[in-house]
């Protein structure tokens, strides 16, 4: 740590800190246009020079890239300084006099009308200052290395490779974020050439996928990341302190030794698009259901408000129940949540705007503890129920006055009538269906499923969490659509089984075994290799094979197999098959 | 009367036995003529037991069991399915027509499935008529049981 001393106040700081850095701490504001704490100092717009003295001498250095010394002195604020910085402002000032950045430190250095004459004077606000922040960025930082000073002078230009469009750009947006004037900017358009005001889902590569989430660490998206594009970037990594940031980490697989598995693999949300004539990912403005509760979320997008695409807040909402679900083209079920958080939705579409509220609903199912109670009251906010399920989701205008909005169609079964209701937003309640992958995991644990495509519990009221495969439980929307209170009693439920079996410390296992009667076995081994758990041993010294009890789970596969019949199974003997063959069919 | 044949059913715990519950639990009509024996697996079908049903007068045989990679003790199914060819060549030298032995995939979850086979079944059962063999109590003697 070294001593200094800047404009008469004493800082200390380490040794081969910049000046500029060192002022900071001591709370000197050195007005700078050209620098970033992403990149190296570059020095080139001169604003931050300021005056070193040393003894009786004293000098002018840039203060962005100039170290400091043990009992330097440093002036930010002497008349020669001024003057510098007073000449700078001006040439600024006479060539970009519309530019923010410019003006405002103008200002601040009290800096009038320039006396200079620019040849090249560039009255927008957005002008390039040639501060060089997007060029180092693009070198420096992503590594991409596409932008590039071109000419020399007054001539002087940011371009791309031959002034022309550039495959090696990788569109990472650096260049725009450092831009100090807006010259660069990152024009997000779909493919309709519209300009959404949000969009939903992370904003940078590296995010934690939910607030909520456990552990609750960042993840990084390796398609988007730079750092996985160029091999440059890593600000991330430099940001992070404790040195957390390891690029070359791997997906491995772990094996771990268990007794006991639960299975709470949840769902997958019903795909809208499948039910095109309510234009979700076509229209603007219809949501999914989960993308609505990141709009409702105070850090999502709008800050939890409820607003459209084009930042403005609607007029009228509109939510439509079961789409997938209830509905024999796509799920039969009903997906039971879906109800009681369209009602959520319209509390709170009413608590933050001046909205109209439409609920299409089928039936109304508020069939939990409190629900009804929640639904009466909603009844009293004012929110129009229709009962009929919306027929379809069209642009429309605005009660016809022009102005875009969108339409929905339905029929009112309560009047009898066909409608037409104008809106600005649609919330669509989706279905809740199995996880697309639930098929691979089935299997993996010998599961069935029932015709809904959920995982089987191995009886629906007596054993609502066992499956059919000893020591695997299922918990959740893994067995089927249900709300948080009843997942978690569920979840409870099967955590308290699985306790059970290990308090007790042995298993019990069914009474249905293969059993080898030695003294008909051949010793033929054709069972041995027909056990799919490796149940069935070889005596070598007597030459007959045994069954391990703890083992075999009662298949009978070996049973069938035997030639000599020694291989009986217990509860489903020949025996009493042919006897059950002779009863049916006396 | 006209002609109702009497089927067996081998149906394997896991899969079309609880498929043919949940048939009965939807109130999805099949034919009564599949009489059901349960077994642990689809793989614990003796080829005996079905001889030993043609033998004793049924007019047809089904086994059913999980579909291929759903078998719950991994691959049962998969002996099931190497088994039941053999046995309909085999039939056929006894003269019984092979469509008479039916092997098919009935999971947990289908009910309707279940009804659909059943129904096949017994309407192609009829239209080949009552199984005769001849001189049956002769040749076939039962198998070695203990």
């Amino acid at each position: 740590m070294v001593n200094i001393t800047i404009d008469g106040k004493s800082v200390e700081v380490l040794e081969d800190t910049t000046i500029l850095k060192a002022a900071e701490k001591a709370g000197i504001w050195i007005p700078t246009m050209c620098h970033s704490d992403y990149f190296e100092p570059y020095g080139v717009c001169r604003i931050c020079s300021v005056e070193v003295v040393r003894g009786k001498r004293s000098r002018i250095v840039t203060a962005c890239n100039y170290p400091v010394r043990g009992g330097m002195t440093v002036n930010t604020n002497s008349e020669r300084v001024r003057w510098i910085r007073k000449v700078i402002m001006e040439l600024m000032l006479s060539r970009w006099p519309n530019v923010k950045v410019v003006k405002e430190i103008a200002e601040r250095l009290e800096i009038g009308i320039p006396r200079f004459v620019s040849l090249e004077r560039d009255e927008r606000e957005d002008a390039c200052i040639l501060c060089g922040m997007c060029v180092n960025m693009c070198n420096d930082v992503v590594k991409a290395g596409v932008l590039g000073f071109a000419h020399t002078g007054i001539k002087r230009e940011v371009v791309l490779p031959f002034d022309e469009r550039s495959d090696a750009c990788i569109v990472c947006g650096a260049c725009a974020h450092v831009c100090p004037t807006g010259h660069i900017k990152v024009v997000l358009e779909d493919y309709r050439g519209k300009k959404p005001e949000f969009t939903l889902g992370p904003k940078t590569p590296i995010y934690v996928p939910t607030l909520q989430a456990v552990p609750r660490v960042p993840v990084i998206d390796t398609d988007s990341c730079i750092h996985f594009k160029t091999g440059g970037c890593e600000t991330c990594a430099n940001a992070c302190e404790p040195n957390a940031i390891n690029y070359a980490m791997q997906d491995e697989t772990v094996e771990i030794d268990v007794g006991q598995i639960l299975i709470a693999t949840g769902f997958d949300l019903f795909d809208a698009t499948a039910m095109a004539q309510y234009g979700y990912g076509r229209l603007d403005n219809v949501y999914s259901s989960l993308e609505f509760e990141s709009i409702l979320n105070s850090t999502g997008p709008t800050g939890g408000k409820v607003l459209m695409k084009n930042g403005k807040e609607p007029r009228a909402v509109a939510i439509v129940h079961c789409i997938g679900s209830r509905d024999t083209n796509h799920h039969p079920y009903c997906s039971r949540v879906c109800c009681m958080y369209a009602l959520k939705f319209a509390h709170l579409v009413r608590d933050r705007t001046d909205a109209a509220i439409y609920q299409f609903y089928i039936d109304m199912r508020a069939f939990g503890k409190g629900y009804e109670e929640f639904y009466t009251r909603l009844l009293d906010e004012g929110i129009t129920m229709i009962r009929g399920k919306a027929a379809e989701v069209v642009e429309g205008s605005w009660n016809g006055n022009g102005e875009p909005s969108l339409k929905v169609r339905c029929e009112d079964t309560l009047i009898g009538k066909f409608r037409e209701i104008p809106v600005d937003m649609v919330i669509l309640c989706n279905a809740i269906e199995p996880r697309r992958d639930s098929d691979t995991v089935r299997r993996l644990f010998s599961l069935s499923k029932s015709p809904d495509g959920f995982f089987l519990e191995r009886h629906p009221k007596l054993d609502p969490t066992a499956t059919t495969t000893d020591g695997v439980f299922i918990a959740g929307c893994a067995q089927g659509p249900k709300d948080i209170p009843d997942t978690v009693a569920q979840a409870g439920s099967a955590a308290a089984r699985i306790l059970s079996l290990i308090a007790k410390g042995e298993v019990e296992i069914e009474p249905v075994r293969a059993m080898v009667q030695e003294e008909y076995c051949s010793g033929c081994k054709i069972c041995n290799n027909l056990c799919p758990y490796g149940a069935i041993e070889f005596f070598e010294d007597r030459k007959v094979s045994h069954v391990n009890e703890a083992l075999c789970k009662g298949c009978g596969t070996c049973v069938a197999a035997c030639p000599s019949s020694a291989m009986t199974g217990q509860g489903f003997t020949d025996q009493q098959i042919l006897a059950e063959l002779t009863g049916l069919l006396a | 009367m006209a002609f109702e044949p009497k089927i067996i059913g081998f149906l394997c715990n896991w899969c079309s036995y609880t498929g043919a519950d949940l048939a009965g639990v939807s109130r999805i009509k099949s034919a009564p003529n599949v009489r059901v024996i349960r077994t642990m697996c689809s793989g614990r079908v003796d080829p005996a037991f079905i001889l030993k049903a043609f033998q004793l007068g049924a007019d047809g045989v089904i086994v059913m069991g999980c579909h291929l990679g759903d078998c719950h003790y991994q691959e049962g199914n998969y002996k099931t399915i190497r088994r039941i060819p053999f046995l309909k060549r085999l039939i056929q030298g006894f003269g019984i027509d092979p469509r008479r032995l039916r092997l098919e995939w009935v999971s947990a979850s289908e009910g309707d499935r279940f009804a659909e086979v059943v129904n096949e079944m017994t309407e192609e059962i009829r239209r080949l008529g009552p199984l005769t063999l001849q001189g049956q109590q002769e040749v076939l003697q039962p198998v070695a049981h203990r």
